[in-house]
């Protein structure tokens, strides 16, 4: 399988060479394109290449290496689009697709020729020495293979550990109809590790991990994955003794980091273009108003150095940046698109996503946070009389329309008469998006960002994003235990 | 290596594996085409199509194996692949319950399960959007408090499969889907609801009517106008038969057999006994004629079945591949499942919950006070512990009867707990999807509210 080297590559000559292309068939397709009524067309190149290996039972059992590729075409006239997508490319294949994606387009436009000018992303956020994917495949197997040893000497009730290792190399083309070419290549890496443990025929898991578009060297950089498989091993050996969670309605404590997954659901899907285009979110139209305490400010920044979530530019071209979605409380922007952000009148934000070639870009998240207020965290635990302490956080879920969204504590304790106490066990936390966030009365210092194993799903598409929050109090949310 | 066939591809890949020193080895190359239309408030919103195929192979070399997996099926490439596979399979460490199955267990015969509608393939756009635009009517018409929709959607796809191993297997098979759906979206005092409604079949004359499908959608989004949160209590809880069939899901995890040599199944140790009441069997079978989770042979070449999982309340069977019935010193069930660029995994083909004799609406006026969910959300349930909690909406019952919607709510309780307390199993089993069950009735939960 062909590596491609980080330092010198560059998109549009690897898309060219690939597929035996030329300049001339990007200016041909693309004008092709937008040669009907439309308002602007994109053609996408991508090539990806990973590799993932998995551990259990003490040895690797999976190495596994794959490699897809492909191009989509679409066109773009007013709210309507057409887009068709290819994994074999080709002068004759790309004339196909423009040709299905173009019929969306009434017939009768007057674009002629586009001459096509490359320029370089406006970020260089994720510079490498050296792919993952260059990195022996005898240093990723030993690192698995530590793992599980370092699990099961940090406590003997540790009786079985998960771990997989997934890397990649994403290399992304994008033509835009005005003639703008922008690629990008993306390294990614996604370390997940998984403990069982066992005491007196009680069982347990926990599950932690980290990554980014990082080197590989990041993952053992101090010692980081042992600083993963503790918190993953700590969360199942405390789960042992975990108790019935409650069930009502009271204070809950989000500790720092993952269960920034609260703004992710609570307010980030509801604040993205499409939805508020079609004004089918609880927050469309609602600009301007106050939906959080004046305590937050709450951002999508896809321009942090070596993210998961962040991105050189989106999948339509467009530079990310660092958009403020709540200021003090007050709503003041959404997550655009191109189609979406032209049909609101707006600029494009770079939150133009899609999964792959063979999928249709939509405003997406990158990295959505909240930035750090003034309290420590341990006066906001003391000023608690009884209450949940939610330290970590599995998937969540929103209804965009009715602002309904879960989010599943998978490590909680008790607060009782300002500390911590008791491990609960796993509880779903639901809320309502347009009114949880207006019930925080406390922002800690401490604002983290999560490791990096973060995957967003939306309308069947799967991308990887961050989310980052400081400890927050909420003066009442929904716990879904068992113990009323 | 483009304008061969894919048996001729995957035969190829097979010997140049063999070529490059792997013992054993197995192929599946995957080909499909879709088509998907949108439309929104009577226009045409999308229309997209794509190609696209996929082949992985697995070497074993001895008791090591990988997989590489790839688009690109250039005869230069597909060589690279199987010796990258070869080479990648020295890395990893000996498995010895790895391989392909024995060649005795390999279906024998490949029936015709009436798996591909040809209609599919020569579907034009245009009816696909005139069918959308009817279902979405249809949701805006029913009501003046239908005020905005999220559309209707027309997807379908043809898929080929063909897998070939070094054992001697060597079969494929055609499969189509299609599928048409709305979403409106209602709205009372100033706050929306959404809901939707879909039907999917692998025969394009077996989808539900525009009329109905946007008929249906708008009732459901009509009756959460209104949705508030309930105190907190302990009740019954009725399942609607999609909700319902999210629990059968829940159990197919549990008891695939590579969750249980991993040891992170709350059905582990429970074979043979009693975990649900005499009046409930749930049963996986993969060669219905026509059903939406049929194939003629599993992901290793084995044939699918009729599996009794449960057997009038009795854990009679667990689901298994070739590598997780060795584990477990037991025989595979014909559940292997393949994707191009994974080892084989378990499946259920179309697991479903049999249907009893009860009404729904008998089950509804059974209920003193309790839960009607027609919407779970979220992640919480812990398959290790069998800890259920999830977010919930769906309708109070009070009398027996439907009283009022409720939202923001969620219910919590074991699934061990919950299969034992099954009090009624309703008569309206549809096969809808792959996973289904009739209504369902829970003795006693713990709802969260207020």
């Amino acid at each position: 399988m062909s590596d491609t080297n980080a330092g010198t590559l560059e998109p549009r000559q690897f898309f060219l060479d690939r597929f035996a292309l030329s300049d001339g068939t990007l200016e041909d397709t693309i004008g092709n394109a937008i040669a009907r009524k439309a308002d602007f067309a994109d053609l996408y190149f991508e090539f990806r290449s990973s590799e993932s290996f998995s551990l259990e039972e003490g040895i690797v059992k999976k190495a596994n290496k794959n490699i897809s590729q492909g191009a989509g075409v679409r066109v773009v006239a007013g709210d309507k689009f057409g887009c068709a997508h290819t994994d074999e490319v080709s002068r004759e294949t790309l004339r196909i697709a423009t040709e299905t994606a173009r019929t969306i387009a009434d017939s009768g436009g007057d674009n002629t020729g586009i001459s096509v000018h490359s320029t370089a992303p406006r970020h260089d956020l994720y510079p490498l020495t050296h792919t993952p994917l260059e990195v022996a495949l005898a240093d990723k197997i030993e690192l698995l293979n530590h793992i599980d040893i370092a699990a099961r000497a940090y406590d003997p009730r540790i009786t079985n550990v998960m771990a997989s290792l997934g890397v990649e190399q994403k290399i992304i083309l994008v033509v835009h109809s005005s003639g703008l070419v922008v690629g990008d290549v993306q390294p990614l890496i996604r370390l997940s590790i998984t403990c069982i443990a066992e005491e007196n025929g009680v069982r347990q898991q926990g599950t932690s991990g980290g990554g980014g578009r990082v080197e590989f060297s990041f993952v053992t950089e101090d010692d980081r994955y042992m600083k993963w498989l503790e918190t993953a091993a700590d969360q199942a050996l405390r789960n042992l003794d975990a108790v019935d969670a409650p069930a009502g309605n009271m204070t809950v404590v989000l500790g720092p980091g993952w269960p920034g997954v609260l703004l992710h659901e609570a307010v980030g899907h509801g604040l993205e273009g499409d939805f508020n285009r079609k004004q089918t979110s609880a927050f469309s139209g609602r600009i301007g108003e106050r939906v959080a305490s004046e305590l937050c400010t709450v951002v999508d920044d896809g321009t942090i150095a070596n993210r998961r979530g962040s991105l050189n530019c989106d999948d339509e071209g467009t530079p990310t940046g660092r958009n403020v979605l709540i200021e003090n409380g007050i709503l003041r922007g959404y997550l655009q698109d191109r189609m979406n952000a032209r049909l609101m009148g707006v600029e494009p934000t770079g939150n133009g996503r899609r999964e792959s070639f063979g999928h249709a870009p939509m405003p997406r998240m990158t990295n959505t946070f909240m930035l750090a207020g003034d309290s420590l965290p341990e006066d906001i635990i003391k000023l608690v009389a009884n209450g949940l302490y939610a330290a970590n956080f599995g998937g969540g879920q929103v209804d965009i329309t009715n602002g309904k969204f879960v989010f599943s504590a998978t490590e909680a304790y008790l607060i009782e008469n300002g500390r911590i106490t008791r491990p609960v066990k796993g509880a779903t936390l639901i809320g309502n998006g347009p009114d949880a966030l207006t019930k925080i009365s406390m922002v800690g210092n401490d604002l983290a960002l999560d490791e990096g194993i973060g995957t967003c799903g939306k309308d069947g598409q799967s991308v990887p994003v961050g989310v980052g929050l400081p400890t927050i109090k909420i003066d009442g949310m929904t716990v879904g235990g068992t113990q009323s | 290596m483009s304008d061969q066939t894919l048996e001729e591809i995957a035969a190829f890949l097979l010997s140049e594996a063999k070529r490059h020193g792997a013992s054993e080895a197995d192929v599946v190359v995957v080909e499909g085409d879709s088509l998907s239309v949108g439309v929104r408030l009577g226009e045409i919103e999308k229309v997209q199509r794509s190609t696209a195929r996929h082949l992985g192979l697995r070497a074993f070399a001895g008791k090591r194996s990988a997989i590489t997996s790839s688009a690109d099926f250039s005869r230069e490439s597909l060589a690279h692949l199987a010796e990258d596979a070869v080479a990648l399979a020295g890395v990893t460490a000996a498995d010895d319950v790895s391989g392909l199955p024995d060649a005795d267990q390999l279906a024998s015969e490949i029936p015709d399960l009436d798996l591909y509608d040809p209609e599919i393939s020569q579907l034009d756009a245009e009816t696909a959007t005139r069918w959308c635009l009817e279902a979405e009517a249809a949701a805006m018409d029913a009501d003046d408090r239908i005020t905005n929709s999220e559309g209707g959607e027309f997807g379908s796809g043809t898929h080929r499969v063909v897998y070939a191993a070094s054992n001697g297997f060597q079969a494929g098979y055609r499969t189509s889907s299609c599928s048409l759906s709305a979403v409106p979206v209602a709205t009372q005092d100033g706050t929306m609801e959404r809901d939707y409604w879909y039907s999917a079949k692998r025969r394009l004359s077996e989808i539900e009517s525009p009329a109905a499908i946007g008929a249906r959608a708008a009732e459901r989004a009509l009756r959460r106008l209104g949705a508030r949160q309930v105190g907190t209590a302990e009740v019954p809880v009725v399942f609607d038969p999609d909700m319902a069939a999210s629990l059968v899901g829940h159990l197919a995890g549990a008891v695939s057999g590579h969750a249980l040599y991993r040891g992170v199944s709350f059905l582990e140790g429970e074979l043979g006994n009693k975990v649900m009441p005499d009046f409930v069997s749930i049963v996986d079978q993969g060669d219905i004629p026509g059903a939406l989770g049929s194939k003629p042979f599993d992901g290793e070449g084995l044939a699918t079945r009729r599996t009794p999982v449960i057997d009038r309340g009795v854990l009679s069977s667990y689901l298994f591949d070739t590598y997780s019935a060795r584990k477990l010193a037991s025989r595979s069930t014909g559940n292997a499942s393949r994707s191009v660029g994974d080892a084989p995994g378990v499946s259920p083909t179309n697991l479903y919950l049999a249907a009893g004799d009860i009404s729904p609406e008998d089950i509804i006026r059974s209920v003193s006070s309790g839960l009607y969910v027609t919407e779970l959300m979220g992640f919480g349930v812990n398959p290790v512990t069998g800890d259920y909690s999830r977010g919930a909406s769906g309708q109070w019952i009070e009398n027996g009867e439907l009283a009022y919607p409720v939202s923001e709510i969620t219910i919590a309780g074991n699934l061990l707990e919950m299969f034992a307390t099954i009090e009624a199993v309703g008569s309206d089993l549809e096969m809808r999807r792959s996973i289904c069950s009739p209504t369902l009735k829970i003795a006693k939960m713990t709802v969260a509210g207020s």
